[in-house]
């Protein structure tokens, strides 16, 4: 498969991907290599994940990165609960020492957990780690570990090691700088907004529904939006609310009414000086400027 | 026609090529090790490597690692195999015998040497001593380094001890705040009772996971914005073996450069070797000792880095002389913006030394009521007086 296949593959799948994210995705899947994807909220990193999963026709496995994320819950733990009642039903049946031990410390009593999961299935599954700038640094140093060997150690069953090698893909806002370490290991593209053209195409694949004037002026519109001083500047998702919306409200026109666009606005900025600052006027005259 | 280069009829042939490019970006800064070369020749030939595109798609991919280097690619990609079809005699470097295995150390302290270095500087837009770069790049270039001053000669190696001394010390006094309460933690130093009970319900009432609770620490982070136009040059020198300090004992601060434009460079001073941090300032801050346009510059931060890096357990330190070229409102909104954010700014003004120093600048007076300290700041001495100020912020 050549990128330009794995990018028409995902454009049937509604996502459209610029030429770079295309070769730097068919570059992760032939060379091996996690990807890390960096950009603003909203651009579409997430996504990507889900959609190259459905074009492998394979499974997404999903680690979301918090503060305070640890091994237990990124990699296993044990279910505590049941091997403490497997104790007490043993104990009840007389039955003690090794053979319990044994038991309670076999797979069926081990919790999978995302990473776990990622290098045990018999199909090479899409593993997302999700905003991995807001882990610590120490649980990114384990996750290098864990995607240079692809083997998890653990003390009570001894190592096991993937069947398959899960593509991986990293996500990043930027909230902190990663290691160096880490950005070594992966291959690295930046994802940016969307040109017009290419939006055009997301809302066309997202909402068949939406005339070619309107979607004309949705992504017109989203687009000069973005270059005012906003909060929070609207990303995708935001934009195919806001075409959602005007669909349901049946607008055909962006132009026609302003109170009716003053109100759709919501979708599409979310914070009150943001609101605050696009008032009605304002939101008229960029309709006017993007038809 | 083609603007692609011609390499030289002895070249030894396109892995060498390859080698040649890695050294380049070496050169440029991007730390990239052996493994990276031979990830890009299979990521070459994963590609139609015959269109240029492709290649710098593919090549992008492997050799950066955040937006700041994709950036810099673009110039670094063309300058060595677009290079207007003129015939490049070596494909690798003379000096490349000096390159380590070691990645850290890869780096090459010479970012200004001739050598292949050229268009790494390729003129801006919008930086008034590039304005004639569309007459040709050899002159362009010429003009470049003329106007463009090695930091290096403004900083010395004794120097940057003295100033990450100086930096460690008003960092601890800017930084350390401990909260009183304590809150749950994973290397607590007692045990978290009440959570721990509560957790162990879950295992038929046998605590089985101690957790645990500590006072978290509660840091501040310092960013710190350095003026280097031209009427700062006498200061520069203090203010960049500061910064080199500061950024080398504090892994959290963040530093920035103005001069008509602002450049982030918390990656470069995070170089292991203080003199090859400056050098790679050097490369970054071209235009170095012109114009400042402190609005502008000040305006782009509050927009774009602060919006990421600042908020409210922040102290941004400007390291400025208040001369700006633009009207002095765009300060005043630019620091009303930043004050927006919940942090604290504090104004470090050499000029305020001097015996009867008012803040006639227009720029400096209009952002006086925002300010939350305004001290003096000419040589290490003074900004060692400031340990027990900050600490009271």
């Amino acid at each position: 498969m050549t990128w330009t296949d794995l990018k028409t593959a995902l454009e049937g799948e509604g996502y459209v991907a610029s030429d770079d994210l295309s070769v730097a995705l068919q570059l992760a899947l032939s060379l091996g290599r996690p990807l890390l994807l960096e950009g603003a909220a909203g651009v579409g990193k997430t996504e990507i994940a889900r959609a190259l999963a459905q074009v492998q026709d394979t499974r997404l496995i999903r680690l979301q990165c918090y503060e305070g994320l640890d091994a237990a819950q990124a990699l296993y733990e044990w279910n505590y609960q049941r091997q403490l009642l497997t104790i007490r039903a043993a104990a009840e049946d007389g039955e003690t020492g090794k053979a319990v031990e044994d038991r309670i410390f076999s797979r069926d009593f081990l919790l999978e957990r995302p990473l776990l999961a990622a290098i045990t299935q018999d199909v090479a599954p899409v593993l997302l780690i999700d905003e991995i700038d807001r882990a610590d640094e120490e649980f990114e140093a384990y996750l290098l570990e864990i995607l240079s060997d692809f083997q998890v150690s653990i003390p009570e069953l001894g190592t096991i090691t993937a069947v398959t090698r899960p593509i991986v893909i990293l996500t990043s806002n930027g909230t902190r700088d990663l290691s160096d370490a880490l950005r070594r290991r992966c291959l690295y593209t930046y994802v940016e907004y969307p040109d017009r053209a290419t939006e055009l195409k997301i809302l066309k694949a997202r909402c068949p529904d939406v005339e070619a004037h309107l979607a004309d002026q949705i992504v017109g519109f989203v687009q000069k939006l973005r270059k005012e001083d906003l909060e929070k500047t609207p990303g995708v998702a935001e934009m195919l609310d806001f075409a959602a919306a005007l669909m349901g409200l049946g607008i055909a026109d962006l132009t026609a009414d302003p109170a009716v666009l003053q109100s759709t606005l919501t979708t599409l900025l979310k914070t009150q000086s943001d609101q605050a600052q696009v008032t009605s006027e304002v939101a008229s005259r960029i309709a006017g400027k993007a038809a | 026609m083609s603007r692609a280069t011609k390499f030289a009829g002895r070249d030894p042939g396109p892995s060498a090529r390859v080698a040649g490019f890695m050294a380049h970006l070496r050169e440029n800064g991007l730390r990239l090790g052996v493994a990276e070369a031979e990830v890009a020749m299979a990521a070459l030939a994963e590609v139609e490597a015959i269109h240029p595109e492709e290649s710098r798609r593919a090549l992008r991919a492997v050799c950066t690692g955040c937006k700041e280097e994709a950036e810099r690619f673009e110039d670094l990609f063309d300058s060595y195999w677009m290079d207007m079809g003129r015939v490049k005699q070596k494909v690798v470097p003379n000096h490349t015998s000096a390159t380590n295995d070691n990645v850290h150390s890869s780096r090459d302290a010479k970012g200004e040497d001739a050598n292949a270095s050229g268009s790494a500087t390729a003129p801006d837009d919008g930086d008034g001593e590039a304005d004639s770069d569309a007459t040709g790049k050899l002159i362009a270039t010429k003009q470049q380094n003329l106007a463009q001053r090695d930091l290096r000669e403004l900083v010395r190696p004794e120097e940057i001890a003295l100033a990450e001394d100086v930096a460690r010390r008003i960092g601890a006094a800017l930084r350390d705040k401990r909260s009183r309460r304590r809150v749950a933690a994973k290397k607590g130093d007692s045990v978290h009772f009440r959570k721990t009970i509560r957790q162990s319900l879950s295992t038929g009432g046998e605590p089985l996971r101690l957790l645990r609770k500590q006072r978290p620490d509660r840091t501040r982070k310092i960013v710190a914005i350095c003026d280097v136009s031209g009427s700062m040059s006498v200061y520069s020198r203090v203010f960049l073996a500061f910064l080199a300090g500061l950024m080398r004992v504090d892994t959290a601060a963040d530093a920035y450069l103005f001069h008509t434009r602002l450049v982030r460079i918390t990656e470069a001073l995070r170089d292991k070797d203080g003199m090859r941090a400056i050098g790679r300032l050097s490369l970054m801050a071209d235009g170095f000792g012109g114009g400042s346009k402190i609005g502008p510059s000040l305006m782009r931060f509050s927009e774009t880095y602060a919006k990421r890096f600042v908020d409210g357990r922040s102290v941004v330190l400007i390291l400025s002389d208040g001369f700006d070229t633009e009207p002095p409102e765009m300060i005043a909104e630019a620091l009303q913006k930043l004050k927006k954010r919940g942090c604290k700014v504090v104004w470090l003004n050499p000029l305020k030394g001097w015996a009867d120093y008012t803040p006639v600048a227009d720029g400096m007076a209009a952002a006086l009521p925002y300010l939350d300290a305004f001290k003096a700041a000419n040589t290490l001495a003074d900004l060692v007086a400031l340990e027990k100020e900050l600490a009271t912020l």
